[in-house]
């Protein structure tokens, strides 16, 4: 009998603390893929960041930091800076990155730090319990915009991925979902490039993931990937916003 | 060996050169920018890496993620920078990575001013991070003292794992002094087996944090934090004592105001008042012992400060009601003359 899937690797036997439906699973187990087939899990650095993301380093077999919030592009700037020739990643939700962490996000990408960013896109504020994000969609429902999000009030939604392309330092920026298969085959082979690109020396490279929160959106998993599909693509639409010959 | 004259913010640059920095991570801010100058011209000659960050939040999570590699990483700021960095140090205490920071002092609070003040005692030794932690403070008070200090962070922050603060002021890091460099002693430092530099496929996964959901093991990962401030707190306290034997006044001063408080003293002396000066090196731990060594002679306590009163309150608690405790400060940029220090002891002593 031939296997046709195994578990990575790169992932712990941990548990995960994910809700069910919470697509933060896949988008871990492909980053923990794609390090194991290019031979990196003992020669990478992740620099986990606060929210849902924050005990990554639970279930990747890998060394990683645990970073203040927002702050994990400056802490794995700090990492590659010793560590030049090792690969160094940060995995943050919009929450980190989208608000408080806009600093760090934009300057590492404008140092063309040669490290890779996963940017998990949910649109809300998972762990803390469903609160509005820079991300959550016009109307949206959150518990800090009970009325849903109002944006004469609080503005419309950022969009990471278009803003971090205009940067020169930025090589490679791309967005992706997980929710069917399909995306879910593509979305790794984003996060590859990401990695690759760092290996050879490129620059920055950011891969926004779009991402489901069953719990702080109060759906079931399957409406979720439904809701995702319906209303955060036409938002954040899906595509290649970088690549490295463009920022040559 | 030869001496230069250097100012205080360079010799402290050379010194952390000298003293093994590996890598600088800054943002600009006066009147500490001399540090990040000589470093960003002198570092990468001497095979280490020097980088401004986008600000001073930054700069504090780039030595984070520095040491939590294996570098050995510093920073530097001056008190509004300061203050925007305390989170992480917290969590450079909390994780226990090796580190140095440098405060060159300004007047505040608030953006406050460029003038050299010592009104961030308490940001030194109680810190404005969140928890319950402490960080090794050293209290130079010449340009020659600042580089030895600082050529001995490096190797203690490695031997403790901690950040080390040192605590300069906007007058030591300006004025020019001579200064030499003598050979660092070696000390024999503990392996990095911690840091996060990629397992290799050889051991386990190694996890730099501080998020500790349990409040059990919280508490047992605080007490261990507590046995080596213990620790560090019992073998690394310093003071210098100035003409105290038979002193009826003990003055208690730092950095550059225990320099003029030497002159207020000498002043004193032609005049026949016998007092002398209690002056920390370190901050924290603050040097306690000095206070249980009082000469019998001694009536009352002077603390005096540039700020309004801050480590006033670690002298009452050293003293601990045995002796008055008085205070004079000045504050907001201002530096106190030896002769103004003079009268108000007068005052005190009642030898007007």
């Amino acid at each position: 009998m031939s296997v046709i899937f195994a578990k990575s690797k790169g992932l712990t036997d941990q548990e995960t603390h994910y809700c069910p439906g919470c697509t933060h699973g896949i988008i871990q187990r492909l980053v923990a893929e794609v390090l194991e087939e290019l031979g990196l899990l003992g020669d990478t650095i992740g620099c986990a960041a606060v929210g849902c993301s924050i005990l990554t380093y639970n279930y990747l077999n890998i060394d990683m930091i645990e970073s203040a919030h927002g702050r994990a592009p400056a802490v794995a700037t700090g990492a590659k800076r010793v560590h030049p020739n090792k690969t160094v990643f940060t995995y943050q939700g919009d929450g980190d990155l989208a608000s408080i962490g806009t600093a760090e996000i934009v300057h590492v990408a404008h140092r063309g730090e040669k490290i890779t960013t996963i940017f998990v896109n949910n649109a809300i504020y998972g762990m803390t319990g469903g609160q509005m994000a820079p991300t959550t969609l016009p109307g949206q429902k959150v518990t800090t915009a009970p009325g849903g999000r109002d944006v004469a009030h609080s503005g419309m939604p950022l969009k990471v991925s278009e803003m971090i392309a205009q940067i020169p330092g930025a090589v490679y920026v791309e967005r992706v979902s997980v929710h069917n298969p399909r995306a879910v085959r593509h979305a790794k082979k984003a996060i590859r490039k990401g990695f690759e690109y760092q290996m050879a020396g490129k620059g920055f490279s950011l891969i926004e993931v779009l991402s489901t929160c069953p719990t702080g959106w109060g759906l079931s998993p399957v409406d979720s990937l439904t809701w995702l599909q319906e209303n955060m693509i036409p938002y954040y639409p899906l595509g290649v916003f970088k690549t490295p010959e463009e920022a040559k | 060996m030869p001496k230069s004259l250097m100012k205080g913010n360079e010799a402290l640059a050379l010194a952390a050169i000298k003293g093994g920095c590996s890598h600088f991570f800054g943002y600009p801010i006066t009147p500490q920018n001399e540090i990040p100058e000589f470093l960003a011209r002198e570092l990468p000659k001497a095979g280490g890496v020097f980088l401004q960050a986008e600000s001073e939040l930054a700069a504090i999570n780039m030595v984070y993620g520095a040491a939590a590699t294996g570098g050995r990483a510093m920073t530097s700021s001056s008190s509004p920078g300061i203050a925007l960095m305390q989170e992480g140090m917290s969590s450079l205490a909390a994780a226990e990575l090796p580190s140095v920071i440098v405060n060159v002092q300004r007047g505040g609070p608030g953006i406050g001013t460029i003038q050299p003040s010592q009104a961030d005692y308490y940001q030194m030794t109680r810190g404005g991070g969140n928890g319950d932690y402490r960080i090794l403070s050293f209290a130079p008070a010449t340009v020659q003292e600042g580089a030895e200090m600082m050529m001995a962070a490096f190797d203690l922050a490695d031997f403790y794992r901690t950040p080390v603060f040192i605590v300069s002021d906007g007058m030591l890091g300006q004025m020019m002094e001579p200064v030499e460099f003598p050979e660092r002693p070696l000390r024999t430092l503990p392996e990095k087996s911690w840091a996060a530099v990629g397992h290799g496929g050889s051991r386990k996964p190694n996890t730099i944090k501080t998020l500790v959901l349990d409040p059990g093991l919280l508490e047992q990962k605080n007490l261990r934090l507590q046995e080596k401030f213990t620790r560090i707190a019992a073998t690394e306290s310093r003071f210098e004592n100035y003409r105290t034997d038979e002193a009826e006044l003990v003055l208690c001063a730092y950095g550059s105001t225990a320099r003029i408080v030497k002159n207020s003293i000498d002043l004193l002396a032609e005049e026949g008042i016998k007092a002398g000066l209690i002056r920390p090196q370190t901050l924290w731990p603050f040097p306690s012992s000095a206070f249980q060594q009082l000469p019998p002679t001694c009536r009352t306590i002077l603390t005096v400060e540039m700020s309004c009163g801050q480590m006033v309150d670690d002298v009452r608690l050293a003293v601990n009601g045995r002796l008055p405790v008085a205070f004079y400060g000045r504050s907001g940029g201002i530096i106190p003359v030896p002769e103004e220090i003079v009268a108000h002891i007068k005052v005190l002593l009642g030898r007007v």
